[in-house]
């Protein structure tokens, strides 16, 4: 329960993101969910809305 | 007293042991065990149970006083049955969707070692009244000790300590809600829509405030989940993580907020079943009967 990692994250907004984790840049809101879906079933990690323009992977090992 | 009546003696304290361990042996909803081969397993050891708790007192009666130490033996061995079932149930625990949980398995696993103990005891307790009076007496205690086994081998269930009702599931933004409980922030709309598709919410209201703190611990509600999964079936696969089924509570007054994720959308039973979870020994407390709360010392 407290290994808890965010795999990759998905934006919109290449500023508002920075960090160590794979930051993916999409271009409209479509592809936002399009590449998050796929990036969960690839990764095995869940998809969290942290804000309307940013997605982010994160795997709960629990 | 002759040998022939001591025979007598551990042939029906025998069978009374054997008999209390099958009759303990049954396969309820929860499927464990499942298969012919965990039958026989615990058949088998069963039988030696019931052997040694029937030829215990004899062999004090004979003055063979080593031979009742061999029930510490017995002991060893019966705690070994806990292992094996802890270690085989973690192991498969890996391979479930939604798993039992540590918790829950330690129980079964307490559970298959206590079996064993209430055979001896049956066995102890039959062979002990056809020495002193006569078999057919000791047929009788068998019969009651049998019967009153089961009486000591069933736990409290939750149904006890709660109320079990359906709640509304809903979103607000990416936060999934079970009425005014928050669960978990869901992302992708084709998740939201899954789950909003396929999930019941269910809310347990604690009845006191032991069951609050037993509603709290986190095995019993893998317990709940793992239950419902498995009657049920679970709308679930790898590489969807987001279709876990979960529970969460709401700190101001205990109640537990549920999501479950059937195949079987049944409500009605959903709430059969989750009235029918055992209390798990590790997460029964009662801060109620503490002498620190009654103004005790100790």
């Amino acid at each position: 329960m407290s290994d808890q990692k965010i795999l990759a994250i998905v934006t919109l907004e290449k500023a508002t993101v920075a960090g160590g984790s794979p930051i993916f840049v999409v271009d409209s809101r479509e592809e936002l969910e399009r590449q998050s879906f796929t990036l969960e079933k690839i990764l095995d990690a869940m998809v969290h809305e942290v804000a309307p323009t940013t997605f982010i992977l994160v795997r709960h090992s629990d | 007293m002759n040998l022939d009546h001591m025979m007598m003696a551990v042939i029906v304290s025998g069978l009374a042991g054997v008999c209390t361990r099958i009759y303990l042996l049954q396969t309820d909803y929860r499927q464990y065990p499942t298969y012919p081969h965990g039958y026989i397993i615990h058949l088998a050891l069963g039988i030696i149970a019931a052997g040694l708790g029937s030829v215990a007192i004899p062999a004090l009666i004979q003055k063979d006083f080593t031979a009742f130490t061999f029930l510490a033996l017995a002991a060893q061995q019966f705690r070994d049955v806990r292992n094996m079932e802890r270690t085989m149930l973690s192991k498969v625990d890996q391979m479930e969707l939604v798993p039992r949980g540590v918790s829950y398995i330690e129980g079964i696993a307490m559970v298959f070692e206590g079996r064993n103990y209430l055979t001896i005891a049956s066995a102890l307790i039959t062979s002990f009244t056809v020495i002193m009076w006569n078999t057919t007496v000791g047929v009788m205690v068998g019969v009651v000790s049998v019967i009153c086994s089961r009486f000591f081998m069933s736990g409290k269930m939750l149904n006890s300590i709660v109320e079990v009702r359906e709640a509304k599931l809903r979103l607000d933004g990416a936060s999934l809600y079970v009425e005014d409980i928050y669960l978990m922030n869901v992302g992708l709309s084709s998740d939201k829509k899954a789950i909003m598709e396929n999930g019941i919410g269910m809310i347990l209201t604690p009845k006191d405030a032991s069951s609050r703190i037993t509603l709290s611990n986190v095995g019993q509600r893998q317990a709940i989940l793992h239950d419902v999964s498995t009657v049920l079936g679970v709308y679930r696969d790898t590489g969807e993580p987001a279709l876990t089924p979960l529970g969460k509570l709401d700190l101001k007054d205990g109640r537990l907020g549920l999501l479950l994720l059937p195949q079987d959308r049944n409500v009605k039973r959903a709430i059969d079943i989750i009235g029918k979870v055992p209390v798990l020994e590790s997460a029964m407390k009662k801060p109620l009967q503490a002498n620190a709360t009654r103004g005790g010392t100790s």
